[in-house]
C-alpha cells in the first residue's frame, strides 16, 4: 500500500523531469572541451594552472564559438570525478580532461566505453594502451631544483620546510628537485618533509607549516592546492619565505613569495587539439620541461631578491636547459 | 633521539597541544551542560561548521574579529533553538535528530562557502598574545602565555564552567532535570526550559569552537573543516564523566598525541601517521568500555521528557 | 481588540479543522507515507528559497536536477546504481532502528566491507566467477558485521552507548582503509610506475558484477539488493528471531519479562546492520568501481540513515525511498554540472529531510493514540448499543 503511493511519486516524478529542456546540441564545428578538476579554478595551484591555458587556447582559437569550456570543480572524492567523466563523454563532449592523478582509474574505465572521445589526464605517463588516451606530466624536479637554490642562498637559520601533500606524483618529483637544489648550495642546511596525506585538505597544511616555523624554518615550500595553508602560516609568522609551484603565487603573500615554478600547459593543449582533428585521438605522452617552455619560473618583483640569487637561479635554468646539470625525479 | 627529548620540541609539543584542544573544550564542555539536562546533541560538528563559516565571512568582509565571533554565537544559537525544537517540543528521537542537524550544517556551510567565497582564503584573525611577564618565564611562559584570546578563553571556560554546574541553583536545575525530571517538575522546575537554555548554551560554545577554528587556530574555512571533531567532542563528555576538568584533560591528551605526530614528522622521525591518528579514537572506546560502571551519567539522558508519560 | 479576536476565531477554527481531520480514521499507513513526503516538500521549498537568497534560479535548478536523475537513460542507470547501496545500509538500518539501536556506524561498516571486497578477490584471483561473486560479497557481509557486533557487544555486555562507540568504530575504519590503501593493498602497478596512488589493484574481471546496459554503470548489484529487502521484510515479520527483534525494540521492559535476552537481540541487530552495510560496501567495490579507492563511502552511511527513515523503516519502503535518494544525490551532481549550483544543497536538504521526518514522528504517535481512542470509544459505544438492544 505505502510502496504503490511512492510509486506513484516517483512516476508524477519522473513525468516532470521529462518535459525538462533537453540538453543543448551544440553546432557540428564547435569544439567541446570539459575540464575535470580537484579543486576550483582559482586555487592559485594545480588546478588553476589547467584552466587557464584551455582559457588561453580558446581565446586563440577565437572565443566561445570555437572552442566550448566546461568545467567541473572541487572533485576531490574520486567516486565523483569518476561520474562526471563518464557525464561529460556520453555528452558527447570532444576532449575530456581529467586533471588529477587520482583519476587514472577513472579513466581507464570510461575511456573503453567511449572509443571516440579524446581523455587526456595527469600528471601521469601512463595511457592504459588506450589509443583514445594522452597523458601529461610536469618535469616538476626542474622547478623545484631552481628554487632550492634560491631558497638554500636565502635562509638564515639553515633550516627549511617543505609541506607536501601526498608523496606522488608531481607534488614528489618537486621536492626531490628542490632537495637537490638545496643540496648543491649547501650540504649542510636542514630540509625537513611533511606530508599531510591529502591534497585538499588545508587545515593540515597550516598545522604543518606552523609546526615547520616553530621548529626553525624561515624558508618554506610546498605543493598541491592546499599550500594555501602554508602562505597563510608564513604571512601570520611575517618573514618566513616562500616558493610556490604550479601557479603564480605572488599575489597570495606580495612580500613573502620569492617565485614560482609556474606550469603552462596551452602548448600541450593545442598539439592535443590539432592531433585530434588529424585523426590521432590518443596513445601519447606530454611532459612540460623548462627546455619546451612548459614550465617557467615566475620571480616575484614584490620580493627583493638579492642579485647573487638571481645569477644563480639564472645560471642553473641555462644548465638544466642545456643539459649540463641533470634534476633526477 | 636526542631531538625528541630536546626542551624545544617538549615546549612545542605541549604549545601545540594547548592550541589545538581548544575547539574540544568549547564543544565538549557545551555539551556537557547539554547532556547533563538530558539532552544527547549529536549535530555539534554540523553546529561547528556553520558558525565557523559565519565567523570566517564576516572577518572575510568587515576585518572584525569581534563581529566574527559574535556571528558564530548568534548562528549557533539558531542551532542550538532548532534542535531544541526538535528534541524537546517534538520530543523526537535525539540520537537521530543529531544527525540530521549535523548533515544540515555541513552541507549548507559547504553550499554557502563554495557559492559566496569559491575558493580556500586565509584571514588575519585572533593573534597569538603575550602576557606580559607571565610570558618571560623560561619554557613555561612559551607554553602557557603566548596564545589568542580563544585559547585563553576555553581554558577559563573550565573553572566558569564549573562553577556554574557545582555552585549556582541554575547549575543545580539542570543535572536535576537530566536525572530525574519528574521529581523536578513536581517540584515547579520548568523541565522544557531548562533543557532549551542548556542545549542553547551548548550550541552556543559549539559555536564559538567553530570560530576558533576559522579565525583563531587555522583561519581559513574549506570544506568540512571540522574533520569530525564535534564527534569527539561529543565522546569526550563521556570520557571525562560528564565533568569539565575531566573534558579537559580528555581534549588535551587527543590533541597531544596530535601534535606529537606533526613535530615527529617534522623532525624527520617515522611513525606511521595512520596509526598515530588512529589512537585517539581506540583510547576513547577503551575508556568508554572501562569507564561506563564508574561514571553515571546523567539518567535522564536521552529520554524525551513528556509529563504524565513518564 | 478586533484584531485579536480575529486571530482567535481563526485559531479557533484551525484547532476544530485540525482536530476533526485527526478523527477521521484512515489507516496509519497513508499518515506515515503523507508525512515523509510533505516533508520532502518542505525542504525543498527551504531548498529553493536558499537557491533565492544565493540568487540562483530554483526552477531551472530543481529541472536540472531532477531532470539529470529520471530524464534519460544515463541519468535512471545512474540513479539506480546510486540507489544500491542506499538500500542495502537502508536494509541495516531497518532492523537496527526496530530494535531501537542507533546504528550511525555505517561509514565505518561500508569500509570494512569494501576492504573485504577488495582483499578476498585479490588473495583467491584463480577462483571463477561463480564461486568468486557470492564469496566476496559474503566476505563484505562479515566484515561489516564484525564492525557492527564489536559495539554491539559493548553494548551488551557493557551498556557503552552506541552512538558513541559507532561513531568511533568509523573514525578507525577510515585510518584503517587509509593505512592499507597505501601499503598492503595498493596497487603493484602503481609501486612499479612509481606513482603511489592511493588505490588497491584493480579487481580480476571475474569478480566484475555484470553491466546491465552498456556504457553504463547499471551492474546486477541492484538486482541483488532488491532482492535481499524482499528476505529481510520476511526476517522482520515472519521469523521469531524478527519478531523478538521488533518487541525488543517496541518495548524491551515488556520483552524482557516475556523471557526475551534483550542485550542478545540488540547486539544481533547492530551485527546485521553492520553487515548490510558491509555488503553496499563490497558491491560498490565490484559492481561500479572495480578496486578500492579513497572515498568509496560517498556519505551513504548517513544518506541511507535517511533512507530508511524515509521508507518508515520499512525495507520494501525503503526501496522507493532508495531510489529517490538515489535521484537526489545523481541530480544533484548534475544540477551542479549544468547550473554550477554546488550539490552541499542536497545534502542540507537530506540533513533537513532527517530534522523533519524525525520531528513528526510526535504528529504521527499523537494521531495514532487518538485514533485508537476514538476507535475504543466506538467499539465501547456500539457494544453499549448492544446491551440496551
Amino acid at each position: 500500500m505505502k510502496s504503490k503511493l511512492f510509486v506513484l511519486f516517483l512516476l508524477l516524478t519522473i513525468l516532470v523531469s521529462a518535459c525538462a529542456p533537453a540538453a543543448t546540441e551544440a553546432p557540428a564545428a564547435k569544439l567541446r572541451v570539459a575540464l575535470i578538476m580537484p579543486s576550483a579554478i582559482t586555487d592559485m595551484a594545480f588546478s588553476q594552472s589547467m584552466y587557464s591555458a584551455l582559457v588561453a587556447v580558446q581565446k586563440e582559437m577565437g572565443g566561445e564559438a570555437a572552442m566550448e569550456i566546461k568545467y567541473s570543480e572541487n572533485m576531490f572524492k574520486v567516486p565523483d570525478a569518476a561520474a562526471a567523466i563518464r557525464d561529460y563523454a556520453s555528452q558527447g563532449f570532444d576532449i575530456v580532461v581529467a586533471h588529477g592523478s587520482q583519476y587514472g582509474a577513472s579513466v581507464e574505465e570510461v575511456a573503453k566505453d567511449f572509443p571516440k572521445v579524446t581523455f587526456a589526464w595527469g600528471t601521469d605517463v601512463n595511457t592504459f594502451g588506450l589509443p583514445n588516451v594522452y597523458a601529461y606530466t610536469a618535469a616538476a624536479e626542474q622547478g623545484g631544483y631552481i628554487n632550492g637554490v634560491m631558497a638554500a642562498m636565502l635562509t638564515k637559520t639553515k633550516t627549511i620546510g617543505v609541506t607536501g601533500p601526498v608523496e606522488v606524483g608531481d607534488a614528489k618529483t618537486y621536492i626531490d628537485g628542490f632537495v637537490q637544489g638545496v643540496a648543491s648550495v649547501n650540504a649542510d642546511i636542514k630540509v625537513s618533509k611533511t606530508w599531510t596525506g591529502s591534497f585538499s585538505d588545508v587545515a593540515l597544511m597550516t598545522e604543518a607549516a606552523k609546526t615547520h616555523i616553530a621548529a626553525g624554518a624561515d624558508v618554506l615550500t610546498g605543493s598541491s592546492q592546499s599550500v594555501v595553508g602554508s602562505i597563510g602560516a608564513a604571512k601570520e609568522n611575517g618573514t618566513v619565505l616562500w616558493f610556490g609551484t604550479q601557479s603564480d603565487q605572488a599575489t597570495l603573500a606580495s612580500n613573502l613569495v620569492v617565485a614560482s615554478q609556474v606550469y603552462d600547459w596551452s602548448g600541450m593543449i593545442k598539439d592535443i587539439v590539432s592531433k585530434r582533428k588529424a585523426g590521432t585521438l590518443g596513445g601519447e605522452k606530454y611532459v612540460l620541461e623548462l627546455k619546451n617552455d612548459g614550465l617557467k619560473i615566475s620571480f616575484n618583483s614584490g620580493y627583493p631578491l638579492t642579485a647573487e640569487a638571481k645569477a644563480a637561479a639564472e645560471k642553473a635554468i641555462a644548465d638544466i636547459k642545456s643539459g649540463a646539470i641533470k634534476v633526477n625525479p | 633521539m636526542n631531538e625528541i627529548l630536546s626542551v624545544s620540541t617538549i615546549v612545542g609539543i605541549l604549545y601545540s597541544a594547548i592550541r589545538l584542544a581548544t575547539p574540544y573544550l568549547y564543544a565538549g564542555i557545551g555539551e556537557a551542560f547539554s547532556q547533563s539536562s538530558g539532552v544527547v546533541n549529536l549535530g555539534v560538528d554540523g553546529i561547528m561548521l556553520i558558525s565557523a563559516y559565519a565567523a570566517f565571512f564576516v572577518v572575510l568582509n568587515t576585518g572584525n574579529i569581534w563581529l566574527g565571533l559574535a556571528a558564530a554565537i548568534f548562528v549557533g544559537f539558531l542551532m542550538g533553538l532548532l534542535m531544541s525544537l526538535i528534541s524537546i517540543t517534538l520530543k523526537a528521537e535525539q540520537g537521530i535528530s543529531g544527525i540530521g542537524l549535523f548533515m544540515f550544517g555541513l552541507g549548507l556551510s559547504s553550499l554557502l562557502f563554495k557559492t559566496t567565497i569559491g575558493t580556500v582564503k586565509t584571514v588575519t584573525g585572533f593573534q597569538a598574545i603575550k602576557i606580559p611577564l607571565l610570558s618571560d618565564i623560561p619554557i613555561f611562559g612559551e607554553i602557557f602565555f603566548n596564545h589568542s584570546l580563544l585559547v585563553y578563553g576555553a581554558f577559563l571556560l573550565v573553572p566558569a564552567a564549573w562553577w556554574v554546574l557545582e555552585k549556582t541553583t541554575w547549575g543545580l536545575k539542570i543535572k536535576s532535570v537530566g536525572q530525574n525530571p519528574a521529581a523536578a517538575d513536581s517540584l515547579g522546575v520548568n523541565v522544557d526550559q531548562v533543557r532549551y537554555f542548556s542545549v542553547c548554551l551548548g550550541s552556543i560554545l559549539a559555536g564559538i569552537a567553530g570560530a576558533s577554528l576559522s579565525i583563531s587556530l587555522l583561519n581559513l574555512f574549506q570544506d568540512n573543516l571540522t574533520a569530525g571533531q564535534g564527534f569527539i567532542a561529543v565522546a569526550l563528555v563521556y570520557f571525562g564523566g560528564w565533568k569539565p576538568i575531566g573534558i579537559m584533560w580528555g581534549a588535551l591528551l587527543f590533541s597531544a598525541v596530535n601534535a606529537f605526530q606533526l613535530w615527529m614528522q617534522v623532525l624527520g622521525i617515522k611513525i606511521p601517521s595512520d596509526i598515530a591518528i588512529m589512537l585517539p579514537y581506540l583510547l576513547t572506546i577503551a575508556a568508554l568500555a572501562v569507564t561506563v560502571n564508574r561514571v553515571r551519567s546523567p539518567a535522564a539522558l536521552n529520554k524525551p521528557f513528556e509529563r504524565g508519560e513518564n | 481588540m478586533a484584531r485579536t479576536n480575529d486571530t482567535k476565531a481563526i485559531s479557533t477554527f484551525a484547532k476544530s479543522l485540525v482536530s476533526r481531520l485527526s478523527k477521521i480514521v484512515l489507516p496509519p499507513v497513508v499518515y506515515n507515507t503523507l508525512l515523509p513526503a510533505s516533508g520532502m516538500v518542505i525542504a525543498l521549498i527551504i531548498g529553493a528559497l536558499m537557491l533565492m537568497l544565493l540568487k540562483v534560479n530554483p526552477i531551472s535548478a530543481y529541472s536540472a536536477l531532477f531532470g539529470g536523475a529520471f530524464g534519460s537513460i544515463s541519468g535512471l542507470t545512474q540513479t539506480i546504481v546510486k540507489a544500491t547501496p542506499l538500500l542495502l545500509v537502508g536494509l541495516g538500518i531497518c532492523i537496527a532502528f526496530r530494535a531501537s539501536v542507533i546504528n550511525i556506524g555505517g561509514e565505518g561498516q561500508i569500509i570494512v566491507g569494501a576492504l573485504a571486497g577488495t582483499w578476498f578477490p585479490l588473495a583467491f584471483r584463480t577462483l571463477p566467477g561463480w564461486m568468486l561473486i557470492p564469496l566476496t560479497i559474503l566476505a563484505g557481509f562479515l566484515a561489516g558485521a564484525a564492525w557492527g557486533f564489536v559495539p554491539g557487544i559493548l553494548k551488551a555486555r557493557l551498556k557503552v552507548n552506541e552512538i558513541l562507540s559507532t561513531v568511533m568504530m568509523n573514525a578507525i575504519a577510515l585510518q584503517l582503509m587509509n593505512l592499507m590503501i597505501r601499503s598492503v593493498l595498493m596497487d603493484p602497478a602503481g609501486v612499479t610506475a612509481g606513482t603511489y596512488l592511493a588505490q588497491s589493484e584493480r579487481l580480476p574481471e571475474q569478480v566484475w558484477l555484470t553491466r546491465l546496459i552498456p556504457q553504463t554503470l547499471l551492474h546486477t548489484g541492484s538486482i541483488i539488493a532488491v532482492v535481499l529487502a524482499v528476505a529481510v521484510y520476511i526476517f522482520l515479520w515472519r521469523t521469531t528471531i524478527g519478531y523478538r527483534i521488533r518487541a525488543v525494540g517496541l518495548n524491551p521492559d515488556a520483552s524482557r519479562f516475556a523471557g526475551i535476552n534483550v542485550p542478545f537481540y540488540q547486539a544481533l541487530s547492530l551485527t546485521l546492520a553492520g553487515g548490510f552495510a558491509g555488503t553496499a560496501g563490497a558491491i560498490e567495490v565490484i559492481g561500479v568501481q572495480h578496486r578500492l579507492l579513497e572515498g568509496i563511502t560517498s556519505g551513504y552511511g548517513f544518506s541511507g540513515i535517511v533512507a530508511a527513515l524515509f521508507g518508515g523503516l520499512h525495507p520494501l519502503g525503503t526501496i522507493p525511498a532508495a531510489i529517490l535518494f538515489g535521484g537526489l544525490l545523481v541530480g544533484g551532481d548534475k544540477m551542479q554540472r549544468a547550473v554550477q549550483v554546488p550539490s552541499s544543497l542536497i545534502d542540507a536538504i537530506l540533513g533537513l529531510v532527517v530534522l523533519f521526518v524525525v520531528g513528526s514522528a510526535l504528529w504521527s504517535r499523537r494521531i495514532a493514540a487518538q485514533q485508537q481512542r476514538a476507535a475504543v470509544a466506538r467499539a465501547s459505544a456500539s457494544k453499549a448499543a448492544e446491551v440496551h438492544a
